[in-house]
């Protein structure tokens, strides 16, 4: 959460990112924006969406997400343009690709192999089930009980 | 003076923990009475010698005595007396001699109160509490010395970080470290009971009440860690998944697995192997963690030195410590065989299912946080892991285990049959999904976020409170019959309850927050007013002010709901002199069913940015947290674990 105080000390300036002139009037269109902002990064700083930052490069492409917008793109058309430009390294969420094929795929494969072993070990029949107690045991539980 | 005896006490201490690690687990070994109980009282004249040296370093912040290199680069003469002494830790030197001082604390408490433990396991925990002392304390005294006097002393310091000085950043750290630091309790345990080669009932008595302690204190060092980023960076965020976030969060849900996994090895003697398992992920977790906060490897922020040395420094604690404890695991854990059988339809699978979420969730984070760093050093390729990837990847985890909690609390030991079991539960299912389906039907626009997330809180807490219920069995004695067995329920069942349900609040203040957070972003001239989801709110205009080490502008918003006055929202932007920089403090009017929040930005003509946000319910997320960690003090008090200072003092 602190990751902002370098963009503070270099930038000078309150974490104060989207700028009153920069929202779209059609509310629809603005909410994309926001959407498509959230993936996308500020170079500059440290892990931190391009809306929420106020870095000079974060604005050009806050502006530059809502003049594709308006011209028509898609979200994910949006988006190529920039990742085009910049390169993946603005991307916050990873491409779903070979390369991040085990950042992707840890989760689920984790939990099937956690849920094949997990599933193993309760249906163990090998480990000793406690046995019934003998009529010598079961007579002093019920002495030890009546007292 | 002080300085140089704060010094000297570490290098005492430091002896100190050499003999401490080395005497008693040889003695333990060879059955030397003496030599193992020499481990007590070193361990409390560790501390002590620690906890002096600290209260010299903070008498030399208190007195601003600016010849102590550390004080006069994180101090300044006119900072308020809180951020004096909250500047001992708020820098990396300080912050490492009180990670030590916790450490030694903890080991003091085991001398102290472990007169009940065996003294072969207590000599052998002590030991190891000792070897990760030294290695801190050599850490310390080789790279990374608060005491350095510096030759020609400044007429002033240099002041602290102005984003830390703040009431709930003064308290985050030393509540993070008690968790942190805590986990090397429940480690030290684990790996002694790995060298003696059994694990029992008594064993996991004797770790539960450290890993409730380092589960707490991270709950509560996190939580006011987020309730800071939240009023004090300028929009409202809470949670931004940044890898110093994530650092704190991995052994949080690790301790939660922990927890559950200590309470099938006391009641059921199984899963023995899999909880010294997690106690010693646990504490690599939170090594891992003081990596990446310390080392500047993954960049942050929070990174106190981006210090190649010291980064080296950690990893080779983290690896011997991790290496070490792992494959004296992988030697030893076969000796730990559990031999009470479950079904698959348990209480025990239902703890196995929740102890797979909470370990693959931080696998996940883990992998995340660390891809970068992989990425770039195996693959050439620079790229990014943030918020996006982690709301996915992660959260369906955390849903899937708010499904099955409360099914899974309910379960009997060792063998149920799921429908006679779970019946109870049948009105809860109905309502939650009702309640569901009444916000989907309600709500205009497409987030899911909020009939899912209120559904689950209502699933969760619900189901919780019947859980309460069926145990008491109030529908069959009655009220007051059923609030006398309430009363005599044990502490730990009641704190279960009272942890789940924070947890069904924490979603429901997420889920609300993220759903239906309404904004405005405007430049506001003097008398604008403007509404807001139904809040009306009015400009009256920014003054100067003066505070003790900084300027301020502060603003004036007055709120009003039907015309009807509520409050004057007070948003600042300050600038700290020293350092040269601004901060932000947010104007924030809380009501348990909103948050009115007001950021002031620069001035623009005549008038000023203003960002005004109504934030529904978003006090819950902490609410939650807190009422999660009273369940923890909750059960910590139950009787069975303070069953040995109680015979103490019958004695």
């Amino acid at each position: 959460m602190l990751r902002m105080i370098l963009c503070l000390l270099f930038l000078g300036g309150a974490a104060f990112a989207v700028e009153p002139d920069e929202v779209l009037s059609d509310p629809v269109l603005e909410e994309r924006a926001r959407e498509v902002s959230k993936d996308l990064r500020c170079l500059v700083c440290r892990n931190e969406n391009i809306d929420s930052s106020n870095a000079g490069i974060a604005k050009d492409l806050r502006i530059l997400v809502r003049e594709r917008l308006t011209a028509g793109d898609s979200n994910d058309q949006v988006i190529d343009f920039v990742v085009d430009r910049y390169g993946e390294f603005v991307l916050l969420k990873p491409r779903v690709s070979f390369q991040n094929i085990l950042l992707w795929a840890a989760g689920p494969f984790l939990l099937l192999i956690g849920g094949i072993i997990g599933w193993r070990f309760s249906n163990n029949k090998k480990r000793t089930e406690p046995e019934d107690l003998s009529p010598d045991e079961a007579a002093r539980l019920k002495d030890i009980l009546d007292q | 003076m002080f300085a140089e005896l704060g010094h000297l006490a570490v290098v005492i201490a430091f002896a100190i923990a050499i003999l401490q690690s080395i005497v008693p687990m040889i003695g333990a070994s060879r059955g030397y009475a003496g030599w193992m109980d020499s481990a007590t009282p070193a361990a409390i004249a560790q501390f002590l010698a620690i906890l002096f040296a600290f209260a010299m370093l903070t008498i030399s912040f208190v007195t601003s005595d600016f010849s102590v290199k550390l004080v006069a680069s994180n101090s300044h003469s006119l900072k308020p007396m809180l951020y004096k002494v909250s500047g001992v830790w708020g820098n990396h030197e300080g912050s490492m001699l009180l990670w030590i001082l916790i450490l030694a604390f903890y080991g003091a408490l085991v001398a102290f109160f472990g007169a009940k433990l065996p003294i072969v396991l207590r000599a052998r925990v002590l030991s190891i509490q000792a070897m990760i002392g030294v290695a801190f304390l050599a850490f310390l005294l080789f790279t990374s010395n608060p005491f350095e006097r510096l030759e020609f002393p400044p007429i002033d310091g240099n002041d602290l970080n102005p984003l830390l000085q703040d009431p709930g950043l003064a308290f985050h750290p030393p509540f993070l470290y008690l968790g942190y630091v805590g986990l090397s309790m429940t480690f030290s345990f684990a790996v002694a009971a790995l060298i003696q080669g059994s694990v029992d009932a008594a064993w996991a008595r004797w770790v539960r009440p450290w890993a409730l302690l380092a589960w707490i204190t991270l709950t509560i060092g996190i939580a006011l860690g987020s309730w800071w980023a939240y009023y004090e960076l300028g929009w409202g965020g809470w949670w931004f998944w940044d890898p110093v976030e994530n650092a704190s969060f991995m052994p949080w849900l690790i301790s939660v697995a922990l927890l559950h996994s200590a309470i099938v090895v006391e009641k059921r003697e199984t899963l023995k192997s899999w909880t010294v398992l997690l106690a010693i992920l646990g504490f690599s977790f939170s090594l891992i963690g003081t990596f990446i906060v310390r080392s500047g490897v993954i960049t942050s922020v929070h990174a106190f030195a981006n210090d190649p040395e010291r980064g080296v420094f950690i990893l080779a604690i983290l690896t011997v410590a991790i290496g070490g404890a792992l494959t004296l695991y992988a030697v030893r854990s076969n000796a730990l065989r559990s031999n009470s059988a479950f079904s698959v339809v348990s209480r025990e699978s239902g703890l196995v299912l929740n102890n797979l979420l909470l370990v693959v969730a931080t696998m996940v984070v883990f992998i995340g946080t660390i891809w970068p760093l992989v990425a770039e050093l195996v693959m050439g390729r620079k790229l990014s892991v943030g918020a996006p990837f982690f709301d996915l990847a992660f959260t369906p985890f955390m849903i899937v285990l708010a499904i099955a909690l409360p099914m899974g609390a309910i379960l009997p030991w060792k063998r149920a049959k799921f429908r006679k079991s779970t019946k109870p539960l049948m009105g809860t299912l109905v309502l939650s999904l009702a309640i569901g389906l009444l916000i989907w039907s309600l709500q205009t626009g497409g987030r899911m976020m909020a009939p899912i997330g209120l559904a689950l809180a209502a699933w969760v807490i619900l189901g919780a409170l019947v859980d309460l219920g069926t145990r008491t069995r109030i529908r069959q004695v009655g009220i007051s019959a059923g609030l006398r067995r309430l009363r005599n329920l044990p502490r730990a069942d009641m704190g279960k309850t009272v942890a789940h349900i924070g947890m069904g609040l924490t979603i429901f203040g997420i889920a609300a927050i993220t759903a239906w957070e309404a904004e405005d972003i405007r430049v506001a001239n003097i008398g604008e007013r403007f509404d807001v989801s139904g809040y009306t709110f009015q400009f009256d205009g920014v003054e100067k002010q003066n505070g003790k080490n900084y300027t301020a502008d502060v603003g004036a918003i007055s709120a009003f709901v039907d015309d009807k006055f509520i409050a004057v929202l007070k948003p600042e932007k300050r600038f700290y002199p020293v350092q040269r920089m601004p901060t932000t403090e947010a104007g924030i009017h809380s009501r348990l069913h909103r948050d009115l929040y007001v950021a002031l930005g620069d001035q623009q003509g005549d008038g000023w940015t203003v960002r005004t946000y109504v934030k529904p319910f978003a006090v819950w997320i902490w609410i939650g947290s807190m009422v999660m960690a009273l369940g923890g003090i909750l059960s910590m008090t139950d009787r069975r674990l303070r069953i040995a200072t109680s015979q103490r003092k019958a004695t």
